[in-house]
């Protein structure tokens, strides 16, 4: 599984990643975690607002940092 | 039938919670200035007339005072916000023409949740959508200038008069502003690949179906996230109002920095650039060089140049907006804040 976290590296942006590693370390899934942190690229996936969430490039969450609990929802999906 | 109650039931925990937090917030919001006089008058024995004894009186007082206001402000603005997304406002804003797109998005600019360090991603979906560039900077402009924070955070310290002329000269500047950057033909002086961005994908509203539970939980992560932040633009904006309060001469800075001295405005509006923050982070400031007999002019400059006008902002926008357009962009804005500057203190003297 492709996850990247989408986010110039601003606070939110940083929680999203904590979030989405307690997640992926909970369910002990074994994944690539990239962080994209290019303005450019992050526009490229249609959001205009950070942080994102991508999972196996589908933007699954845009503009707001879900709780370890949705994401690891999410993840299971 | 399990799954019912259950859900009633944390319904009911939630909602129970937000009444007692709300509460709470009022009674030591209430206890708050009889708690200090209590303290710094009674326990610690210092006279209201004495330099340290209203100099600390004024720190604790004003720290509890801004941070519940923070608190409550933050927290109930991010709830209402999260009802708009900035995915509505392009669609609200596609195909608009300039002049009433760039009124329109001003307005939004105001209510849409909106971070600086979404700028560019925001840039780039709103031109790739077909949005004007100068309707686009309007946008761009209004959001950090007059956001809902700003706007309750200046009623709760100065009251309704102050708080609607900011407004009022926000939008004014962020409407004119754009439209001016319109005219310019500001399109030759976006980064060409702007242009040919493809946005790949399906558009995910960032609000679709969130529930209150997530809402208030939005709310609580934002107060935690700014708090944290600006702390210390807090302690030394309240800080410098206590020194102020208690040891500086009440003349000393109408001498140097009064209404009729003409080089004020344009000084705050210079000393705003480098300095970087938010509304929140820079009121307790003002309010505390208000405290010490600056004219309101000269300070809601201050205050626009800090918000508006800020240097890593423009390193940002940089990936996207030629230095030609930075340019204008800066000098549009600032002579903007400072026509507000020496109209405000006319107007208020």
């Amino acid at each position: 599984m492709k996850i990247k976290i989408l986010g110039p590296g601003c606070a939110n942006c940083q929680r999203l990643e904590e979030r989405t590693k307690e997640a992926v370390e909970a369910l002990g899934l074994d994944v690539n975690l990239e962080k994209v942190t290019d303005a450019a690229e992050i526009a490229s996936y249609g959001i205009m607002r950070t942080p994102g969430l991508v999972i196996d490039d589908m933007v699954v969450v845009a503009g707001r940092v879900p709780s370890t609990r949705e994401i690891s929802d999410l993840l299971k999906s | 039938m399990t799954m019912d109650v259950d859900t009633r039931r944390a319904g009911l925990r939630r909602w129970g919670g937000l009444a007692l937090a709300a509460g709470a917030w009022f009674v030591l919001y209430r206890l708050n200035q009889p708690f200090w006089d209590w303290l710094i008058y009674d326990v610690f024995g210092l006279s209201p007339e004495s330099a340290a004894g209203s100099a600390l009186h004024f720190f604790g007082y004003d720290v509890v005072k801004i941070g519940l206001l923070l608190v409550g402000i933050i927290f109930a603005v991010t709830v209402l916000r999260s009802f708009m997304s900035i995915e509505r406002t392009r669609a609200l804003l596609g195909g608009r023409r300039e002049g009433v797109g760039n009124v329109m998005a001003a307005g939004l600019g105001v209510i849409t949740p909106f971070c600086s360090c979404s700028a560019v991603p925001a840039f780039i979906g709103f031109v790739a959508a077909g949005v004007p560039i100068g309707v686009t900077m309007s946008f761009l402009i209004a959001s950090p200038l007059v956001n809902e924070i700003a706007i309750g955070l200046l009623l709760g310290m100065f009251g309704i008069g102050p708080t609607l002329l900011y407004v009022a000269a926000g939008l004014t500047i962020a409407i004119v502003a754009g439209w001016i950057l319109g005219r310019f033909h500001a399109e030759r002086w976006v980064e060409p690949f702007v242009f040919e961005t493809r946005l790949r994908g399906q558009v995910i509203d960032s609000t679709t179906g969130l529930t209150w539970g997530d809402r208030i939980a939005m709310g609580r992560d934002e107060v935690v996230t700014i708090l944290r932040k600006i702390w210390p633009y807090l302690l030394v904006g309240i800080g410098v109002g206590a020194i102020i309060h208690g040891w500086v001469p009440t003349d000393f800075f109408t001498t140097y920095a009064s209404a009729s001295n003409p080089l004020g405005v344009i000084v705050a509006v210079g000393l705003g650039v480098p300095l970087y923050s938010n509304a929140a982070g820079v009121m307790p400031l003002v309010q505390s060089l208000y405290g010490a007999g600056l004219p309101m002019g000269t300070l809601l400059a201050f205050m626009m140049s800090v918000v508006a006008l800020s240097l890593p902002e423009m390193i940002l926008l940089r990936r996207v907006l030629k230095p030609q357009l930075i340019g204008a962009f800066i000098a549009v804005v600032a002579t903007g804040i400072v026509i507000v500057g020496y109209s405000f203190n006319l107007l208020l003297a």
